[in-house]
């Protein structure tokens, strides 16, 4: 599966270390990390149902053999890995010693509440880890992810999934359109795309509460602002916020297909498949499907755009998930050694090929044997390259950042239904209000 | 009557020094007693004692609890959110519990006659009770779909335009309802056909004779004495319906916006992705004693509409 020709023994006990001596501030003289140091030992490891899980769990093995620890893993679905991993932390003894944690949601929660280990030695000492692992090597929105305010490192960024616009370059040829370079742009073409009785649609997003929140994201970065400022003010209501809701409202009611508002992302990619879509904005991970001739109808067709410009700025919304040790557990070094085995140069290497996340590495998105063996197509992992320049984190940084999504979520829903994008906004952020008041009381 | 007047003879036919004291008979007793008292104890009374207590503390995961008395039901009395939730659960339960009932009836009235391969129709027509009920919302999401579901396709050939079904708000209750009417009239249907069964045959021979028509007999007859088992569905599907959640959750997870967001949905949402324990509890209270309130009532109507010896029903 991994056709880059890469090996695990030569990337992980040899290549790694010496490939990367070069690398600014790293030791020249440093040490292998004692892999075998807790041979023996059992490691717990709570996963996320996701193409990212199946990678760690397919290669375990591999863990196995170079390190002596046998790893007990189980794949959770999302929402019910969050539920099962919040209540088992808050219990104090955890069933688990490693944790896959989704950033996007998570971050602030695990912060606060400090149920990850601390890396900060871990990550200084050469015994433990290999000298390509430093923090320089992660991109600027994975270490916004994994530091903390005081600046630790609790956990380790593994994937990250930038929003592009997936767009059908047929479609565009037929009406003689070219990609378009800004918000307006955009418009024009979803607008000029849009067929009703041919059953074309110029553009498609998630319209479905909660998961519509980071189109709209989307679109407030573009105007240069974030949900909530850096001093825990929320700016969703403000002239930026409003304008963003009001874009989201007329692409997915004049350019989008009929009952957008129930629509995920699974029914966004079904449309986008059906090769009636002009546009579509998600996140890249949705993209092996495209290219799938057994599944997809635009095979070879699809353009992947990075996120056109908005008044203000070029912008990316991030998200991210990150793979961190409990604070409870007895085997913290093993459970790191874990960790950096799961996002290493090797791993991140095949989850890359495979299209299964994109590493938050830039020795692995840089690396042109690896690229060489990635399976989508070139555009695909340059649009990737490109978003990560441009990244932001595409949800705030709080605790409840479901009730979030969810209120938010709801007014932007109503908007499709004809609600005024304005008074939807100030409804759901005088909603929201006392919810983030009272959490960041507690 | 005559039994307990034999079993008090005995009693005093027995020496005074043998008659165990009250305290001896309540010993003997508690064996027997205690292994029922702990488990309804600990699977049951402990359980709502506890969200009970939670409900008036502000609690949530992760985080310190406090005491706050009676705050997260007042809470319930200002939320937007709950309020339409128990309006979205109220219509839903109307609707989910009367389409099955009439269809229920008009199934078991068919069933109930005689025609060739009758018995293998009526197991075609309990299939959908048998299936998963997340399995069947997968389903349906597919059927759903405006542009590739099969319903719009099925609408288009009796030229009716393509309809949003759970995709849009005004008809996203009337579809999921569609799914568990669907689903659950072959229960109402197995339920009325063990009433048609047991009425008997001379009240229509009675009627006959006097000239009655068919929907004389059905209206005058036939109803009446299957209300008992009506009731019985009614109060069944009642509770089915209120605590229906699998396949809202799995078709619509309470959307478009929050249009189909029963208690059920938000309670979980409030619980178990908000973390918020504590008001989640006051929901989970409240709506405990809604579906109660609902049970008792129709038990009630059950009561008058029992059957009396004479043979109508009061």
């Amino acid at each position: 599966m991994f056709d880059s020709g890469l090996t695990r023994r030569s990337l992980l006990t040899g290549t790694l270390a010496a490939g990367s001596l070069g690398l600014a501030g790293i030791p020249l003289a440093r040490a292998e990390p004692q892999w075998k140091k807790f041979s023996g030992s059992t490691l717990e490891v709570n996963l996320i149902k996701s193409p990212r899980g199946d990678i760690l769990q397919k290669y375990e093995k591999e863990f196995t053999e170079l390190t002596g620890i046998k790893v007990a893993s189980e794949q959770i679905p999302e929402q019910q890995q969050r539920q099962k991993a919040v209540i088992e932390l808050t219990s104090g003894k955890p069933s688990f010693d490693v944790v896959h944690l989704s950033y996007h949601v998570q971050k602030r929660q695990f912060e606060k509440a400090k149920w990850l280990a601390d890396f900060s030695a871990f990550l200084k000492d050469a015994s433990l880890t290999e000298a390509t692992l430093t923090e320089s090597d992660f991109s600027s929105a994975g270490l916004l992810y994994a530091r903390n305010q005081q600046g630790e490192m609790r956990s380790l960024p593994f994937s990250v999934d930038y929003w592009i616009v997936y767009w059908n370059k047929e479609l565009f040829a037929k009406k003689g359109l070219q990609y378009p370079e800004t918000f307006d742009d955009m418009v024009r073409a979803a607008e000029a795309l849009t067929d009703p009785k041919e059953g074309i649609y110029g553009f498609v997003a998630r319209g479905l509460r909660n998961a519509n929140v980071p189109v709209w994201t989307s679109f407030l970065l573009g105007h240069g602002v974030d949900p909530v400022d850096a001093s825990g003010n929320l700016l969703t209501d403000g002239p930026e916020a409003i304008e963003a809701a009001k874009l989201y409202q007329r692409l997915l009611t004049k350019a989008a297909p009929p009952g957008v508002a129930g629509f995920n992302w699974s029914e966004c990619q079904s449309a986008f498949l059906q090769g009636k879509i002009g546009m579509w904005l998600d996140g890249v991970g949705f993209a092996p499907p495209l290219e799938d001739p057994t599944k997809s109808r635009v095979v070879g067709k699809v353009g992947y755009g990075v996120m056109p410009r908005g008044p203000k700025t070029r912008a990316s919304a991030t998200f991210g998930d990150g793979i961190g040790v409990t604070e409870a557990s007895q085997k913290k070094e093993a459970g790191y050694l874990y960790c950096q085995w799961a996002i290493s140069k090797l791993m991140g290497g095949r989850l890359l090929q495979t299209g299964s996340g994109v590493p938050f590495r830039h020795s692995v998105l840089n690396d042109a044997e690896i690229r060489q063996g990635v399976k989508m197509p070139a555009a695909w992992v340059d649009a990737v390259a490109e978003s990560a320049k441009i990244s932001r984190l595409g949800l705030p940084v709080v605790i409840p950042v479901t009730e979030f999504r969810d209120i938010i979520g709801t007014g932007l829903t109503a908007t499709l239904s004809g609600g005024d994008p304005a008074a939807e906004m100030r409804k759901a952020t005088e909603q929201f209000k006392p919810v983030l008041e009272r959490s960041e009381r507690a | 009557m005559s039994d307990l007047v034999m079993e008090k003879a005995a009693g005093e036919a027995r020496p005074a020094a043998e008659q165990p004291t009250a305290g001896r008979r309540m010993a003997a007793y508690w064996p027997f007693v205690l292994p029922a008292v702990i488990v309804v104890g600990s699977v049951i009374v402990f359980p709502w004692v506890f969200t009970i207590w939670m409900s008036l503390h502000e609690w949530k995961i992760g985080g310190a609890s406090s005491f706050v008395g009676l705050a997260n039901y007042l809470r319930l009395t200002t939320d937007p959110r709950f309020g339409e939730a128990v309006v979205h659960t109220l219509v839903y339960t109307v609707l989910a519990v009367i389409l099955p009932l009439v269809l229920g009836t008009l199934a078991a009235l068919v069933f109930h006659a005689r025609f060739p391969a009758r018995g293998f129709l009526r197991g075609l027509f309990v299939m959908p009770m048998m299936a998963t009920p997340v399995a069947i919302a997968l389903v349906w999401t597919m059927m759903f779909h405006p542009e590739l579901g099969v319903l719009n396709y099925l609408l288009s050939l009796v030229g009716i335009p393509p309809q949003l079904w759970v995709f849009h708000p005004v008809t996203v209750i009337p579809s999921l309802v569609l799914v568990e009417t669907w689903q659950w009239t072959p229960l109402v249907m197995l339920i009325l056909l063990g009433g048609l069964a047991a009425i008997p045959t001379e009240p229509y021979e009675s009627a006959l004779i006097d000239g009655a028509g068919r929907w004389q007999m059905f209206r005058y007859i036939t109803l009446p004495m299957l209300a008992p088992f009506l009731m019985v569905a009614a109060i069944i599907r009642t509770i089915d319906a209120l605590k229906s959640f699998d396949i809202i959750y799995a078709i619509t997870q309470g959307g478009p916006g929050t249009a189909s967001e029963t208690i059920n949905l938000y309670l979980y949402s409030v619980a178990f992705a908000y973390y918020d324990v504590g008001y989640g509890s006051a929901i989970a209270v409240v709506f405990f004693t809604l579906v109660v309130g609902l049970s008792v009532l129709l038990l009630y109507l059950r009561q008058r509409t029992k059957w009396t010896e004479a043979g109508a029903a009061i």
